[in-house]
C-alpha cells in the first residue's frame, strides 16, 4: 500500500473509495467545517475589532465584564470540584460492587444529557423558588439560591453532573478488581489501594473529563439563564453578559466579550488533544512492551 | 494440621461452587486443588484467601477459626492467575508494596526485596514495568512479591496457566524447589493432573463442587476412591461390560472400569507366552510415534483400549494381529467406589508378573 499515513492504512484498498470518491468526501467534509466552524468565528473576531484594539480593549475590561468573567470562573472551579468527587464515588459505586438498582442508577447518572438545559432550570426554580417545596425551610436559614449566586452554581453542577461519572465508569469496568484484590490481601487500606493501585489507571481519563466538564461549565446559558435573573455584576455568568449587550445592540462589546470564551474554548481543545496524546503514549507503551 | 477447611459450602444463586469441602493441610506442606473447569476448585482458593465469604463451614489456621478475619489480617500471599501485577508500578515496588503497607523500616524493605529478587533469579530487573517482562518472569515476580511480607500461607491461582509449554516445565520443578526450601504451607489450583503430580505433596481431588479424594500423588494413582479419580489421575480408557475380557470373567453383568495403558502388554502372535489362558487377540487400529514409545489403540472384541508399546520391542503397524494382555484394572462400584482388581489367569499362575507399582 503506498499509503504512509496511519489512518489510511487502517482500510484496506478494497474498501478505499476511487479517486473521485475520496475528492468527493473531503471538499464535503471541507464545506460543512468552513461553514459552520470557520465562518462563524471569523465574523467573532472581525466584529470584535471592528473599531481596531481600545474598544475592544474597553469592553473586554469594563467593570460588568470582568465580575461576570469572575462568577464564571468560581462557577466552573466549584462545578468541576464538586462533580469529580461525585464523579469518582459515583464510578465506584457503578463498577466496585453488585446491588439492586446499579442499572438505574447509571440511567439517573445520565439525566442531565437527556434533559434539555431550560428544563434543568425551571426544575431549580420549582424547587427551591418562592414558590417551591424548599422555600420556607430556605427563608428559616436565610438562604437565596434563586435568582443568586448559589443558584447559578447548582444549575451548572446539574448540567455538568454525568460528565467525569461517564468518562471513569468504563475505564474501571474494563480493568476488573484484580490488582486491588492484590493489594488488599497484602494489607493495604482503602486509602492506599485506591492512590497507589487505582488510581493511576484513571488519572488520565479523570484529566480529560476534567478539561471537557470545564468547557461546559463556562459555556452553559439555558439552565444558568432560568435560575440567575440576569442582575448585572451579582448574578450574570460571561455567556449571558453577552446575551445581554447584544441585546441592547452592542454589537461589537459583544463580540469583543465572546473572544474571550472562543480563546478559553482554543485553550481547552488543545489540551484535550495534548492529554489524548500523552494518554495515548501511555498505553501504546504498555502494550507494546507486554 | 497447619490448615484446616471444614465442611464448606458455597453458593453463587444456584450453582453450589463447594459443597461439604473438607480436607487438611500440615505446616509446610505443598498441596494441590486438582479438578476440571467449574469444580469449585479456585472458589475454595479464594474463600481461604477470604475473597468470598462462605455461606456455612470453617477455615481454621494454625488452630484459630478466621471466618471473621477480613482477607487483609490472614496473613495470606496470592498469587491470581494473571499475575495482577500492579501495572503502574516497577518490579521493586510491586515487590515492596506488602512491606510498605506493614510500615517496615526502609533498609528492611531494601533488604527483603533484594532477598526475593535474588530467590526468583531476577536481580538487577527491579527497575522495570511489567509490561517489559516476559510470562514467566511476570509470574516470578507475583510470586516474590506474595512472599515479601512473610504470609503464613502462599496460594496460588493456575500459576502455569498462562505460560508456554516449554517455560511451564521449568517453573514447575523450580516452584517446587523453592517452596520446599522456604518450608511455607502452600496450596495451588490446577486443572492439569501431570502438574499436580510433579509439584504436588498432597493433591485434593475435586469436581461439582465436592471433594473426591484426598491423598499423596501415588495413593491417588495407586487406589483411587472414586471412578472419576480412577479416570482423572493417569490416562485411562472406561470400558462398560468388562466381564467378557479373559481373566475377568466373575465381573459382574455391566460393570464398569477403567483400564491404564500401563495395565495392557502387546504380544506379536508368534511370540510364545507361558500364560496363554489369560490373552486375548487383538486388532492393532493405529499407531502413533509420542517420541520416546509408540502409541497404540488396538481393539479387543467391542472395546477400544490405549496402551504404550516400546520402541525396543518388535515392530508394529497398523492391522497387525496381536495377542492383549491385561494385568489389572478398576473396577467400579456403583458411582463412589473403584477397586484395583487383577486378571486371574495371572494371580494362579504366579509367573513373575504380578510386579507392584
Amino acid at each position: 500500500m503506498k499509503n504512509t499515513n496511519s489512518i489510511g492504512q487502517a482500510l484496506p484498498n478494497a474498501f478505499q473509495p476511487n479517486l473521485w470518491g475520496r475528492r468527493f468526501l473531503i471538499v464535503i467534509t471541507t464545506l460543512f467545517a468552513l461553514t459552520f466552524l470557520v465562518a462563524p468565528l471569523v465574523v467573532v473576531l472581525t466584529r470584535a475589532f471592528e473599531y481596531g484594539w481600545s474598544p475592544f480593549w474597553k469592553a473586554v475590561t469594563e467593570i460588568y465584564t470582568v465580575k461576570a468573567l469572575r462568577l464564571t470562573a468560581l462557577t466552573t472551579v466549584l462545578a468541576v470540584t464538586c462533580n469529580t468527587l461525585f464523579g469518582l464515588c459515583a464510578a465506584w459505586a457503578l463498577t466496585r460492587f453488585q446491588y439492586k438498582g446499579r442499572g438505574f442508577l447509571i440511567t439517573l447518572i445520565d439525566l442531565p444529557f437527556a434533559i434539555s438545559p431550560i428544563i434543568a432550570g425551571l426544575i431549580f426554580i420549582l424547587t427551591y423558588g418562592r414558590l417551591g417545596w424548599l422555600h420556607p425551610y430556605l427563608v428559616d436559614w436565610q438562604l437565596r439560591i434563586v435568582f443568586n449566586v448559589p443558584g447559578v452554581v447548582l444549575a451548572t453542577i446539574f448540567v455538568t453532573l454525568p460528565f467525569v461519572a461517564r468518562e471513569i465508569v468504563p475505564v474501571l469496568a474494563a480493568r476488573g478488581t484484580d490488582e486491588e484484590q492484590a493489594a488488599v490481601l497484602m494489607g493495604a487500606g482503602f486509602f492506599t489501594v485506591f492512590f497507589k493501585v487505582t488510581f493511576p489507571h484513571i488519572r488520565w481519563a479523570l484529566v480529560y473529563s476534567l478539561i471537557l466538564c470545564a468547557a461546559r461549565a463556562m459555556g452553559e446559558f439555558g439552565a444558568v439563564s432560568v435560575v440567575s435573573g440576569h442582575l448585572r455584576g451579582k448574578t450574570n455568568t460571561l455567556p449571558l453578559h453577552i446575551e445581554i449587550l447584544y441585546n441592547e445592540h452592542k454589537f461589537s462589546e459583544s463580540f469583543a466579550v465572546s473572544t474571550i470564551l472562543v480563546a478559553t474554548s482554543v485553550i481547552i481543545l488543545t489540551a484535550r488533544n495534548v492529554i489524548e496524546q500523552l494518554a495515548k503514549k501511555e498505553d501504546e507503551s504498555n502494550v507494546f512492551r507486554s | 494440621m497447619y490448615l484446616e477447611v471444614k465442611g464448606l459450602e458455597k453458593k453463587f444463586g444456584n450453582f453450589k461452587a463447594c459443597d461439604q469441602v473438607d480436607f487438611a493441610l500440615e505446616k509446610g506442606a505443598l498441596a494441590a486443588l486438582l479438578g476440571p473447569s467449574g469444580s469449585g476448585k479456585t472458589t475454595i482458593l479464594r474463600t481461604i484467601a477470604g475473597l468470598e465469604n462462605v455461606d456455612s463451614g470453617e477455615i481454621v489456621i494454625d488452630d484459630k477459626r478466621v471466618n471473621e478475619l477480613p482477607a487483609s489480617q490472614r496473613g495470606i500471599g496470592f498469587v491470581f492467575q494473571n499475575y495482577a501485577l500492579f501495572r503502574y508500578m516497577n518490579v521493586f515496588d510491586n515487590i515492596a508494596f506488602g512491606l510498605k503497607t506493614q510500615k517496615q523500616p526502609k533498609n528492611i524493605i531494601q533488604e527483603r526485596v533484594e532477598e526475593l529478587l535474588n530467590l526468583v533469579g531476577l536481580t538487577g530487573l527491579e527497575k522495570r514495568y511489567p509490561s517489559q517482562l516476559s510470562g514467566g518472569q511476570k509470574q516470578r515476580v507475583a510470586f516474590a512479591r506474595a512472599l515479601a511480607p512473610w504470609p503464613r500461607i502462599l496460594l496460588l491461582d493456575e500459576p502455569f496457566a498462562a505460560i508456554d509449554a516449554k517455560v511451564r516445565r521449568e517453573l514447575r520443578s523450580w516452584l517446587r524447589e523453592t517452596i520446599s526450601k522456604l518450608k511455607i504451607t502452600s496450596i495451588f489450583v490446577t486443572h492439569d493432573q501431570s502438574e499436580a503430580i510433579e509439584v504436588a505433596d498432597l493433591i485434593v481431588v475435586t469436581n461439582h463442587g465436592r471433594v473426591e479424594q484426598t491423598g499423596s500423588p501415588l495413593e491417588l494413582y495407586r487406589s483411587p476412591a472414586t471412578p472419576f479419580v480412577a479416570s482423572f489421575i493417569g490416562e485411562s480408557t472406561i470400558l462398560s461390560d468388562y466381564g467378557c475380557l479373559k481373566g475377568f470373567n466373575k465381573a459382574p453383568k455391566g460393570a464398569v472400569c477403567a483400564v491404564r495403558p500401563e495395565f495392557i502388554r502387546l504380544f506379536s502372535p508368534n511370540e510364545a507366552i507361558q500364560y496363554e489362558n489369560c490373552v486375548q487377540d487383538g486388532l492393532v487400529e493405529r499407531v502413533s510415534f509420542r517420541g520416546n514409545v509408540l502409541e497404540v489403540k488396538v481393539r479387543v472384541g467391542d472395546f477400544s483400549l490405549v496402551t504404550d508399546y516400546s520402541l525396543e520391542r518388535p515392530p508394529i503397524s497398523l492391522g497387525d494381529k496381536v495377542k492383549v494382555l491385561i494385568y489389572r484394572l478398576y473396577a467400579f462400584e456403583g458411582v463412589t467406589q473403584a477397586r484395583l482388581v487383577s486378571n486371574d489367569g495371572l494371580k494362579s499362575q504366579n509367573n513373575g508378573y504380578n510386579f507392584e507399582i
